[in-house]
């Protein structure tokens, strides 16, 4: 065994390199999809040409050491932004701290309008409210309040749910929580990037294997990196999707 | 298949002297067990256990992806009549006292079964933190922490606040019996009050908030104070409530009522699957529906739960010739040994997300791990049923009383 279990590591290590290719992530695209505009966004865009946009979330919007810096998704999703949005200024802020909950972070949105003005939020919210078993209904009146406050100082929403994590899945029951989100970007017509599915998508196909353990962040750099591309893409299709409903009107 | 049949047999003719009202008692006790009630608690669990088992695609045959009620209430419906009609026997022949008795003792049954199915998860959390570690699950493994300051948590779980996730159903299960005697007591002899005190306790919990405080924050995920209205109810139902609504079931505006809802909440449910048709729901019916609330027993899910038992009352008899049939005969035999089946399922979930995990998490896997388990299933009710009726023929005397553990008498 003790000669076999190394050799088997490695040929999973070999197989995992060649899936791991973070390319084929994108596939995922057919997961992102903006059922609301984000009008503030795009006013901001064709009026000065610029989009300030903040990070409101909790550790998994981070990633610890040297990563945090090159590849969390925020980082990615600033160069994403800039490529797709060429001609506009793109800053891309990460405001996220260590255990938030939904409320907690809701509590911080007047400090964050005041000091970043972004003209879109991206709030990843429900992972702390899931593992602390916050009441639903508690969780569900600080996400609209939040919307609401947000709204009111000139900034859209886009919605990010939990990350698909198979080994702590029993453990924590994320799932009323993000069927709780789905409503709420629903009924506020708030875009929401549904990274719990895409995550699992990815799991599923074979794209990343979320269940293995390391402690190397490669893996969480590339994940970090395909989810800041696709949020790129559910950005820009919001902001298009404002753009026709102007239009439309 | 000889042994479980006689098994079946044997308890109708335990159950027959009953038929013998006791004097003075205003209401009609359902004379002898319904096989229908042990198929459907059986399925039940089977899809409990279906439900339990994260991402697992097999889940998708469960109805809770067909409308907005789920095996939860059949299961606690179903535990509400059974109750009734074993403990209601029971403090009709010997007593207030004894019955009481009898029902504490299943409950502190239950509690124990609820500690050690508690075991088994802390001793899967304990691997699970010894052994994973991923840069990128650094906020997911912040759940182990707990584990960090056992103090805490082990009182909080022996005083049923702490509940690890798909571990809620036996704690509300657990406050019901315990509250069951004086509600039994009062079925028994103004079952129309008792009714209407459970609907009441039911509205004030949803006007007041009234809940279980949970550990560490928030509180419990079945609200004993809403989920009391459904045991209530099926404990009514076996105490004479179901011939009384017979002639409502009967009718043919109910039965249309109840499909007609049942083809409303299957589409409702549609849209969540598919949110591109979500439009077509109109605002103000989102506004009214939305959150369909399991915790509190939403009405919406309650009156889920009665048109299928409209339905199934009517197109499963309780003569129902495939009730006899080789085929059902597992779902029987998991319905009766309901409390025992329940926990290994618990454990099987988990060991099955386990080998999902560390194995293979593919379709083939999940398909593998539902059917074993299921297997499993079946393989203890059925030795269950084989040491009980062995057990009653080696004392030579048989089984005297409709007692709670007896095969077919479980509540």
């Amino acid at each position: 065994m003790r000669t076999l279990l190394p050799a088997l590591a490695g040929l999973f290590a070999c197989a995992g390199a060649t899936l791991a290719q973070a390319g084929n992530c994108m596939d995922a695209t057919a997961l992102v999809h903006a059922d609301a505009g984000v009008p503030r966004a795009a006013a901001a865009i064709a009026s000065r040409h610029e989009l300030r946009v903040a990070v409101a979330g909790s550790t998994s919007s981070t990633l610890a050491g040297q990563g945090g810096t090159r590849a969390a998704y925020p980082v990615t999703l600033q160069s994403a932004l800039s490529e797709r949005l060429p001609g506009v200024g793109v800053s891309v802020v990460n405001t996220a701290k260590p255990r938030q909950t939904a409320a907690d972070m809701q509590a911080g949105f007047g400090q964050l309008l005041a000091e970043q003005k972004p003209a879109l939020v991206i709030w990843q919210t429900g992972t702390a409210d899931a593992m602390r078993g916050i009441d639903l209904d508690q969780f569900r009146a600080a996400l609209e309040k939040g919307i609401e406050q947000l709204r009111a100082d000139g900034a859209d929403v886009v919605l990010m749910n939990m990350q698909y994590s198979p080994r702590t899945e029993f453990m924590i029951a994320v799932d009323n929580y993000a069927e709780m989100m789905r409503g709420v970007a629903l009924r506020e017509e708030v875009p929401l990037f549904d990274r719990l599915a895409v995550m699992k998508e990815w799991n599923d196909e074979g794209t990343f294997d979320l269940s293995a353990t390391t402690k190397n962040s490669e893996m969480a750099e590339q994940v970090h990196g395909c989810i800041g591309r696709l949020l790129a893409y559910l950005v820009v299709e919001a902001v298009d999707f404002a753009k026709e409903a102007k239009q439309g009107k | 298949m000889d042994q479980p049949r006689s098994a079946l047999t044997q308890h109708a003719d335990v159950a027959a002297p009953s038929l013998r009202q006791a004097p003075g008692a205003s209401v009609v006790v359902a004379a002898r067990r319904d096989v229908r009630l042990d198929l459907f608690r059986g399925l039940a669990l089977w899809l409990i256990f279906l439900d339990h088992i994260p991402s697992n695609a097999v889940s998708w045959v469960t109805i809770r992806n067909y409308g907005f009620s789920d095996a939860t209430e059949i299961f606690v419906f179903i535990s509400g009549y059974t109750a009734a009609f074993v403990y209601g026997r029971a403090m009709r022949e010997r007593g207030f006292v004894l019955a009481t008795a009898r029902v504490l003792r299943r409950a502190w049954q239950i509690y124990a079964a609820h500690i050690f199915l508690f075991m088994i998860y802390m001793a899967e959390i304990a691997y699970v933190a010894g052994s994973f570690d991923n840069p990128l699950y650094a906020e997911e493994m912040g759940i182990l922490d707990f584990l960090k300051q056992p103090d805490v948590t082990l009182v909080q779980a022996l005083m049923l606040k702490f509940k690890p996730a798909g571990m809620d159903v036996l704690p509300l299960y657990i406050i019901l019996l315990v509250e069951f005697p004086p509600l039994l007591w009062l079925l028994l002899r103004l079952p129309v009050l008792a009714l209407a005190a459970s609907v009441a306790l039911y509205a004030l919990s949803w006007q007041f908030d009234w809940n279980m405080p949970a550990y560490p924050s928030g509180q419990w995920t079945f609200n004993p104070f809403a989920w009391q209205l459904i045991f209530v109810f099926g404990a009514w139902c076996a105490l004479g409530g179901s011939d009384r609504l017979a002639p409502l079931i009967r009718s043919p505006a109910v039965q249309g009522l109840a499909v007609a809802y049942l083809l409303f909440a299957f589409l409702i449910t549609l849209t969540w699957y598919f949110p591109r048709y979500g439009h077509y729901v109109p605002r103000w019916l989102a506004d009214f529906m939305y959150p369909i609330d399991k915790v509190n027993l939403d009405p919406l899910r309650f009156a889920h739960f009665l048109a299928l038992a409209v339905l199934t009352v009517r197109f499963v008899p309780h003569d129902w010739p495939p009730l006899k049939s080789r085929l059902l005969w597992p779902l029987v035999l998991c319905g009766r040994h309901s409390l025992e089946v329940f926990c290994l399922g618990v454990f099987l979930a988990f060991a099955g997300h386990f080998f999902l995990v560390e194995v293979s998490d593919r379709l083939s896997a999940q398909i593998l791990v539902s059917a074993l388990g299921i297997a499993a299933m079946i393989a203890t009710a059925w030795l269950l049923s084989w040491y009980k009726s062995a057990e009653g023929r080696a004392s030579g005397s048989g089984p005297k009383q409709p007692d709670a553990d007896l095969a077919g008498g479980e509540a």
